[in-house]
């Protein structure tokens, strides 16, 4: 038996959900237009706090982007057949949350119109020029591989391609976390652990937006969707957010144990006030608490449990890179250690930052592209079994 | 003003190459008439053959913002500043100010935006002399490119 | 007619034409109907320089400085005032404005020992800002100044997150009335040029001549490798350091009395 697979119908909702994440995006991309003609005046953003919430929601989405790819290789690498007719929808979201991602970071730049020099001048030594080379192979091998999903033709291909796209996905998000890992300067981002742990956040972040797209379209269009397989993502997102709790107590263990680094710690752990909450009320107890509490709970199994902890385990992804992204910008860097340091370029303070109505708007414009473009496209083409069901399922199980 | 200029910009953020139509638009119509540039200030010649200058300043301007940009060549031959010290006009004092100025005159009329104003003076600094920059090397200048 | 000639830095000037050729057909459209010619004459004045105009900056140069903070006077700011002066800045001091030059106020936490001292670009021999910069645009020239290429530069502030120093700064907003030696603009990430417009003319940096104006004398600039150079020989003969020196940057700009 084979699965078969057939695009979304245009009832009602489809309109509504397009009505509504458009103009999300729509709001975005006009608040780009804004900041672009103003100048970065008119964000919170300075010359303390350089990046913000704008890369916040554009790290994120670039993450979760090569951990929605996961399921796909989950069956296409390790062989899990259960996973297999998720595969294209997986590819898909690779593809559009990488494309939202993109665009929040793009728009951010001071100087979005020179973006074809990005595209074309390249300084080898930065890893940000090695990320848009990632990207944009990203981008190629995936669409590769939706062909060999898709088409008969590329049929014979489906393994070598999919397992070349998870190689590429690995050392696309380790290039993700190296952004931040070589920042020597910045005592936060000062860890080799950022690389690997931007790979398990990654699982983490792709699988719940997944999830959530996964029940979002299914039952949008009416389709059945059965507990097998949802419970199986379930677990399994479980572990990858158990996993990104171990990560994140090793790495702040790790920066504990050098007496360098008890500064930041005390900072983002006890004294940071916005960023202290972020970080334990934010990525740990909505990000982690929550999230396991529901996934690892036999009694909260059902479907609206499901989603409150995919969506908890998104709100800790974006608290997490707020930790990172912003909070580590926020502890002041160490000129001279062991002085105090003042100056009227607010060295030695604690940089403030309150992000601008532009920029979150910008940051959910993001993220709404990145809905809009998936659902769009499983409107156009056949992204998505017909039936989810248990016994197609059953079925289907042993087959390759 | 300001929902025009958002325009631009969002003509160049999304990589439209409306501005080509428009070049092809304006070429079409080339024949027909030409604006009138303000005369250069100083009595000469251009720094090249006008004629060769009409069509290729923007590499000669291109080649010499990297030769001082990134090499630290100080030739003031082909120099941005130089231009727009002849090239001031009358008027306006300016290269870029208002429509008739000289850089703007035919770029707007082949629909060429430039950003170089966003950073450089449109108008003349100091007066040649006692700006040293200007005066240094032009002895040497004829090796400039 | 002259080819048109792409150089490998090719660039910004590219981003949003499409149609070179036919704008160019209409310049030769313009050539029939305009043209005059202008009789000869332009007078320009001969300087004694030790670099030639048209030579590129040279290798055999690194342009450094020494500050002694011995010196550096009580509150004085003459050096951040001839910046702001000689670049155009605002001297605005609003966290979104930009400063290239800054007094650091520091205090010893065990001894309580006191010092101020002018921190700017310390033009390091291997600034992690040249390494993190996607485009290019941030550089160091052949005689060591560290300098931003705006014509390639994208806004993206990663250099901002490279620099140890918080040296460089982003324009927020739009601005006019720049000088035009000095050009700036808005979105493009800008930080101490040494005054390279300055240098290259002999001169030395505005906030050097402003410091001994004064009389204080506590900035001392010049060419680190010319063994004869003022410099060069106060650094031989005296202790200095370098701002987070655990990096290993070797910093063009070194500090003495700290
Ligand atoms: C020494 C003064 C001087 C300098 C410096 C100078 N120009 Fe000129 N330029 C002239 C004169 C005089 C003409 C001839 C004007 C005419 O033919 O009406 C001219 C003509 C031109 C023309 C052709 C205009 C037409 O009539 O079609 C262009 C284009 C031009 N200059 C661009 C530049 C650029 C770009 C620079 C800087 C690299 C520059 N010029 C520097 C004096 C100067
Ligand atoms: C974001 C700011 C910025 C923009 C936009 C910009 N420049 Fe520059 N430009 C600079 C800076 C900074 C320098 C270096 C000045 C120096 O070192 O003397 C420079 C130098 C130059 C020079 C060499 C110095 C001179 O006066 O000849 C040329 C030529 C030049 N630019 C051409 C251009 C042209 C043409 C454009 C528009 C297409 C442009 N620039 C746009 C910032 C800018
Ligand atoms: C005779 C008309 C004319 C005048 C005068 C003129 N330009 Fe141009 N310029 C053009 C045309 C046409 C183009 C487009 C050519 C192309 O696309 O190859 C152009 C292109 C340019 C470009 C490249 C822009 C891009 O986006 O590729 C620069 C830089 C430039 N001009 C600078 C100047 C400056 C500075 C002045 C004033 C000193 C000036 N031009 C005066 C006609 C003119």
């Amino acid at each position: 038996m084979n699965i078969a697979f057939r695009e979304i119908q245009a009832k009602q909702g489809y309109w509504l959900t397009m009505l509504v994440f458009g103009a999300l995006a729509g709001m975005g991309v006009l608040s780009a237009l804004y900041m672009e003609h103003n100048g970065h005046i008119v964000t919170g953003m300075t010359n303390q706090i350089v990046w913000g919430l704008p890369h916040v929601f554009a790290v994120f989405l670039i993450v979760a982007a090569s951990g929605a790819l996961n399921v796909a290789s989950i069956a296409t690498v390790f062989g899990k057949t259960l996973y297999k007719p998720l595969n294209r929808l997986s590819a898909l979201m690779a593809l559009t949350f990488l494309a939202g991602g993109l665009m929040a970071l793009v728009l951010d730049l001071g100087r979005a119109d020179r973006l074809v020099v990005a595209m074309t001048q390249y300084n080898f030594k930065s890893i940000f020029a090695w990320n848009v080379i990632l990207y944009n192979g990203f981008f190629a091998i995936v669409i590769a591989y939706l062909w060999t999903m898709m088409d008969r033709k590329g049929a014979p291909w489906y393994k070598a391609v999919g397992t070349f796209a998870f190689v590429w996905r690995l050392i696309l998000t380790t290039g993700t976390g190296s952004i931040f890992g070589f920042l020597v300067a910045r005592e936060a981002y000062d860890a080799a652990l950022l690389a690997p742990m931007f790979i398990i956040f990654s699982f983490n972040y792709g699988l719940a937006m997944f999830l959530l797209i996964l029940m979002g379209l299914y039952k949008g269009d009416n389709r059945p969707l059965g507990d097998k397989l949802v419970n199986r993502l379930r677990s399994l997102l479980g572990t990858f957010v158990a996993a990104s709790l171990y990560f994140t107590l090793v790495y702040h263990l790790t920066n504990l144990y050098f007496t360098k680094h008890h500064g930041l710690e005390a900072f983002l752990l006890l004294e940071g006030g916005i960023h202290t909450q972020m970080f334990w009320v934010g990525q740990v107890l909505i990000g982690y608490v929550v999230p396991m509490a529901i996934l690892f709970n036999p009694a909260t199994r059902g479907r609206g449990w499901t989603v409150i902890a995919a969506v908890a385990a998104v709100l800790g992804g974006l608290a997490q890179m707020w930790v990172t992204i912003i909070g580590g910008q926020a502890y002041p860097m160490d000129l001279f250690p062991g002085y105090t340091v003042t100056s009227s370029f607010y060295d030695g303070a604690v940089n403030a930052y309150s992000p601008a109505l532009v920029e979150i708007l910008l940051g959910i414009g993001g993220v709404a592209t990145a809905i809009l473009l998936t659902v769009g496209a499983s409107k156009v083409l056949r992204f998505m079994p017909e039936r989810l069901d248990d016994e197609t399922l059953a079925a289907l199980h042993g087959k390759h | 003003m300001m929902a025009k200029s958002l325009l631009k910009k969002g003509v160049g953020v999304l990589l439209v190459t409306v501005g080509g139509l428009f070049g092809l638009l304006s070429v079409a119509q080339a024949g027909v008439d030409i604006p009138s540039l303000p005369p250069a200030k100083s009595a000469g010649k251009c720094v090249e053959d006008t004629d060769f200058m009409r069509r290729n300043h923007m590499d000669v301007l291109k080649h010499h913002r990297d030769d001082t940009m990134r090499l630290g060549i100080r030739t003031t031959k082909h120099s941005l500043k130089g231009c727009v010290e002849c090239h001031a006009s009358e008027k306006s004092g300016s290269v870029a100010s208002s429509k008739e100025d000289f850089c703007v005159a035919c770029h707007s009329y082949a629909s060429v935006k430039l950003d170089c104003w966003g950073c450089h003076a449109t108008k003349p600094g100091k007066k040649p002399a006692d700006h040293p920059s200007a005066a240094l090397g032009a002895t040497r200048a004829g090796g400039g490119k | 007619m002259i080819p048109h000639e792409k150089s490998p830095a090719d660039n910004s000037m590219d981003t949003l034409t499409t149609d070179t050729a036919t704008r160019r057909d209409f310049l030769k459209a313009g050539a029939v109907v305009t043209g005059a010619t202008l009789a000869p004459g332009v007078l320009f004045y001969g300087v004694a320089h030790s670099r030639p105009a048209d030579a590129p900056a040279s290798a055999a140069v690194r342009w450094g400085m020494l500050i002694d903070t011995q010196k550096c006077g009580d509150g004085c700011k003459s050096c951040v005032t001839a910046c702001n002066e000689e670049n155009g800045l605002s001297g605005k001091t609003g966290p979104q404005d930009s400063q290239w030059i800054r007094k650091v106020d520091i205090r010893n936490l065990q001894t309580g020992a006191h010092h101020e001292l002018p921190m700017l670009c310390q033009h390091c021999e291997k600034p992690p800002c040249v390494d993190v910069c996607p485009t290019g645009a941030s550089m160091k020239r052949a005689d060591g100044i560290v300098l931003v290429d705006r014509h390639i530069c994208i806004g993206c502030r990663y250099c901002m997150m490279a620099c140890p120093y918080k040296a460089r700064s982003l324009v927020h907003e739009p601005l006019t009335e720049q000088k035009p030696d000095v050009p700036r603009g808005m979105g493009c990430v800008e930080a101490c040029t040494f005054c390279v417009q300055r240098v290259d003319r002999d001169e030395s940096p505005a906030c050097v001549e402003a410091c001994a104006k004064d009389g204080h004398n506590a900035m001392l600039f010049g060419n680190l490798n010319d063994a004869d150079a003022p410099i060069a020989k106060a650094l031989k003969s005296m202790a200095s350091t370098e701002v987070r020196a655990d990096l290993n940057l070797n910093t063009g700009v070194r500090y003495q009395g700290i």
